[in-house]
């Protein structure tokens, strides 16, 4: 018979390996259908921040109920059983923070330090309230979505090619990366550091378990108090006490550990102890949530993507005006993970600092593939709406192709405008039809007074849909001779310059 | 925090040294040093990077014997592909007389952009998938068809079916990755050392499949443009001299066979298209020895005389072949 240990232990590895194929098959050759976006929307606190943001809870993310209702009864079972990261953590602590018995006591013992992430919580909740979405900063499943996608992923790319079809390099793809060693290091001196002290989900799932009916129970008459459910504890739970519900992962360590069959999971029995409400008062809630209230407009007052339009903020093709779009998008990373190109990349301030990590259109990195809709198809969200093929390029029914902004000449930079050198690469690849970027033949007379016929190209600004294939194909590599900034995007209505379009 | 195992404390002595742990110590620490010194001369240079030596290759001639009793060139109308390409093939002596029992063989297409078969902005599935399955049936030992795409490769592959074609008549596809660049030495006008798909390194037999299609830099973009898909490096400075380059490649690679599609024609809006109404109906296929004949042959399909188009009359300078196709001998049939 196995131990309730061992049945957790398979739950979580089998969750984990779901992520890894999740990611794996996130692109074009593998997607055929597969929910990829399951674990985001399972996930209770991207479902709730995305209701106060956007007061509708979209499609898949009602799946986040399948998690919240059981923890009503059950407490933060997802922590141990589900949450990859919370995983990943546990496996490192496991291997990297071992000690004595005797230093294991106190590492495992609750401490003040642990109210932090119902202070995060708080405000996090408070800016959604105002219609920014800034839990993916600290969503452990958008954290370890886009850190496998920006940094793990890539890393293993770099050693055995096939995972990206392009080289997958990230725009500050080194901050992911740091920041996720540093979560990965933190177990090193606080087991599970992440759950205990920073998870804004452990605390929302921590709140819901406050009246959970089935829990960790200790017989008072038989305990000893010989501390040993204590030295494997992962939540700092003080299960050899007054048991923590609230931070209490279910993760059955002190249950398999007691010696005298003192501990159990269940309802209550006749001896069983006293448990400890949580441990952040309703005057701590109230100041962090006063200061959330008092901070959103500063913050807001900031010049940013929302406020104003940005020619570098080009975002992807179905995503949804810049306000509503930073109300949804949860810095998941999926988008960059599916997109052919590797033109999405990560924002860091370019978009404000609401917009850390959300999808940008780096045409220098790569470009909008004319045919692919992908980024919209995995977004969870719909932040980036779910478009067909005819709505992006405009087919019947459609009149008019999704635009993402429009391509401009740098005259000085372009080879038959500046150098009298034939070129016009950017027309040959151009995707619409008729092409956006048509050419004039004309006759120029170079140093020497030698006659040279150029194609000297010009943008159709009501054609460009701003893919910036152009941009990214033109041979003058570093800093295009055409570039795509956002002005003219479908999405925006403030964003435009041309009266029809 | 955990306690460390043993503590120095204030008043522990350092036990001392006897002869013997002397000496020892003396000569551990000196080989060291020694090693140090080593390591530092044989380090020492004048140049401030070590670069290993890159070989640079060149790409043999994959032609096969001239057969003066054969036609250089058959042109048939009809339209089925299959029976077309074969009828064109056994025109021309066979696939036989290409393909030997054994070869490696390397096909060509056309396959640069994500377009379906429809818009003829890639070779037909069709023509590649029957010349995979007669290169099978004449006992090639490997058939891989390769592209270095516009669009990401992947996605031109799967959309214009030629993936799903290959894959059904016992072909592979090869698509290049980063590490499958082999410098190769071109020895052209404008194309000296580039980059170039390994797979061109590594078979006996390469056959090449373009598709007629407008280009508005070259005009055209035939036979001798295709082989653009060769060369990975920033090719797309290739434009500024697009007639020396195209002559260029072509010299470079000399291919066993050319099966030009012209069963779908882009006219206008190449070589990207994207619109059915661009797309006009050839309804031919060609099998041709000569590139420069082809191509001239091919130019009757978008309305150009061979005066607009320079890198042909440049080719046949090279002696690369013959623009004036009449000249040679081209036999014209019909299937079905």
């Amino acid at each position: 018979m196995f131990g309730w240990r061992t049945v957790r232990r398979v739950y979580a590895f089998f969750f984990f390996v779901l992520l890894i194929f999740f990611l794996w098959v996130t692109d074009f050759q593998h997607l055929k259908g597969y929910a990829v976006t399951l674990f985001l929307e399972l996930d209770p606190l991207t479902a709730l921040a995305s209701v106060l943001t956007s007061h509708t809870l979209y499609k898949g993310l009602a799946f986040a109920l399948l998690i919240v209702i059981p923890t009503l009864f059950l407490g933060r079972f997802f922590c141990s059983w589900i949450c990859p990261l919370g995983t990943l953590n546990q496996v490192v602590s496991y291997l990297f923070n071992r000690r004595r018995p005797a230093d294991a006591y106190p590492v495992n013992r609750y401490r003040p330090l642990y109210r932090i992430k119902y202070y995060l919580l708080a405000v996090l909740l408070v800016f959604a309230a105002f219609g920014s979405l800034q839990t993916g900063l600290l969503d452990p499943i958008a954290w370890i979505y886009r850190s496998f996608v920006l940094s793990v992923l890539p890393a293993i790319d770099r050693v055995a090619q096939g995972i990206f079809t392009f080289p997958a390099v990230f725009h500050g793809g080194v901050v992911v990366s740091f920041l996720f060693l540093v979560v990965l290091l933190a177990n090193r001196f606080i087991t599970r550091f992440w759950c205990r002290t920073l998870c804004p989900l452990g605390a929302l799932l921590g709140v819901c378990s406050s009246w959970s009916l089935w829990r960790i129970r200790r017989d008072v008459d038989r305990c000893t108090h010989c501390l040993k459910c204590l030295q494997s504890c992962q939540g700092a739970a003080d299960p050899d006490g007054a048991v923590r519900h609230t931070e209490c992962l279910v993760c059955m360590n002190c249950v398999e550990a007691c010696g005298e069959g003192a501990l159990h999971f269940g309802l209550a029995r006749p001896r069983s102890s006293v448990g400890r409400p949580l441990d952040v008062g309703r005057r701590r809630l109230a100041e962090s949530i006063v200061c959330a209230v008092a901070a959103f407009p500063m913050v807001a007052s900031s010049r940013s993507s929302r406020t104003t339009p940005d020619p570098l903020v080009i975002r992807p093709p179905g995503a949804l005006p810049e306000e509503q779009f930073l109300a949804r998008c949860i810095k998941c990373g999926l988008c960059m993970r599916v997109c052919p190109t590797h033109v999405l990349q990560p924002a860091l301030l370019e978009a404000g600092l609401e917009g850390v990590w959300t999808p940008l259109l780096m045409n220098t990195m790569g470009y909008c593939e004319h045919y692919c809709v992908l980024c919209g198809q995995v977004c969870p969200t719909a932040a980036i709406r779910p478009i067909s093929v005819q709505q992006k390029v405009g087919v019947a029914p459609f009149t008019q192709p999704v635009r993402l902004g429009t391509a401009f000449f740098d005259r000085g930079r372009c080879l038959p405008w500046a150098m009298d050198v034939p070129c016009i690469v950017c027309e040959e690849a151009c995707p619409t039809s008729p092409k956006a970027i048509w050419y004039e033949t004309t006759e120029a007379k170079g140093r020497d007074g030698r006659k040279v016929l150029l194609k000297r190209p010009f943008v159709q600004p009501d054609l460009c849909i701003g893919c910036g294939i152009c941009e990214n194909k033109c041979p003058v590599k570093d800093k295009a001779a055409i570039r795509v900034t956002s002005v003219g995007e479908s999405r925006s209505r403030e964003n435009r310059m041309l009266l029809k379009s | 925090m955990a306690e460390r195992r043993r503590v120095e404390k204030c008043h522990d002595t350092q036990p001392l040294l006897s002869r013997r742990a002397f000496l020892g110590r003396v000569i551990g620490v000196s080989a060291g040093a020694a090693g140090l010194a080593g390591g530092g001369y044989w380090l020492h240079g004048d140049e401030p990077m070590r670069t290993p030596e890159v070989l640079v290759r060149r790409i043999k001639d994959f032609r096969v014997a001239p057969d003066p009793l054969r036609p250089l060139m058959a042109v048939v109308r009809g339209a089925r592909t299959t029976p077309m390409v074969q009828e064109a093939v056994e025109k021309l002596g066979g696939i036989s007389r290409f393909v030997a029992r054994g070869d490696r063989v390397l096909l060509k297409p056309n396959v640069g952009w994500d377009r379906q078969p429809e818009q003829a902005a890639n070779t037909g599935p069709e023509l590649v998938g029957a010349v995979v399955q007669m290169c099978r049936e004449a006992g090639a030992a490997s058939v891989w068809v390769t592209d270095v795409s516009l669009n990401d490769p992947r996605r031109c592959f799967v959309r214009s079916g030629i993936e799903t074609a290959v894959h059904a008549a016992g072909g592979q596809v090869r698509l290049a990755g980063r590490e499958d660049f082999v410098e190769t030495d071109m020895g052209g006008k404008v194309l000296k050392v580039w980059p170039v798909a390994r797979f061109f390194h590594e078979v006996d037999k390469v056959i090449n499949l373009p598709i007629v299609k407008h280009h508005s830099l070259s005009a055209c973009t035939l036979s001798m443009k295709n082989w653009y898909g060769v060369i990975g490096g920033q090719r797309n400075r290739l434009h500024q001299a697009i007639h020396d380059s195209i002559v260029d490649l072509a010299t470079a690679v000399r291919p066993t066979l050319t099966i030009m599609d012209a069963t779908r024609v882009l006219k206008r809006n190449g070589p990207t298209g994207g619109n059915l109404a661009d797309v006009a109906r050839g309804e031919t296929i060609i099998a041709s020895l000569d590139e420069v004949a082809l191509d001239s042959f091919c130019l009757g399909f978008l309305d150009l005389l061979p005066d607009a188009v320079p890198f042909l009359a440049l080719a046949q300078e090279r002696g690369l072949g013959k623009v004036a196709w009449r000249e040679l001998s081209v036999v014209h049939s019909q299937v079905g």
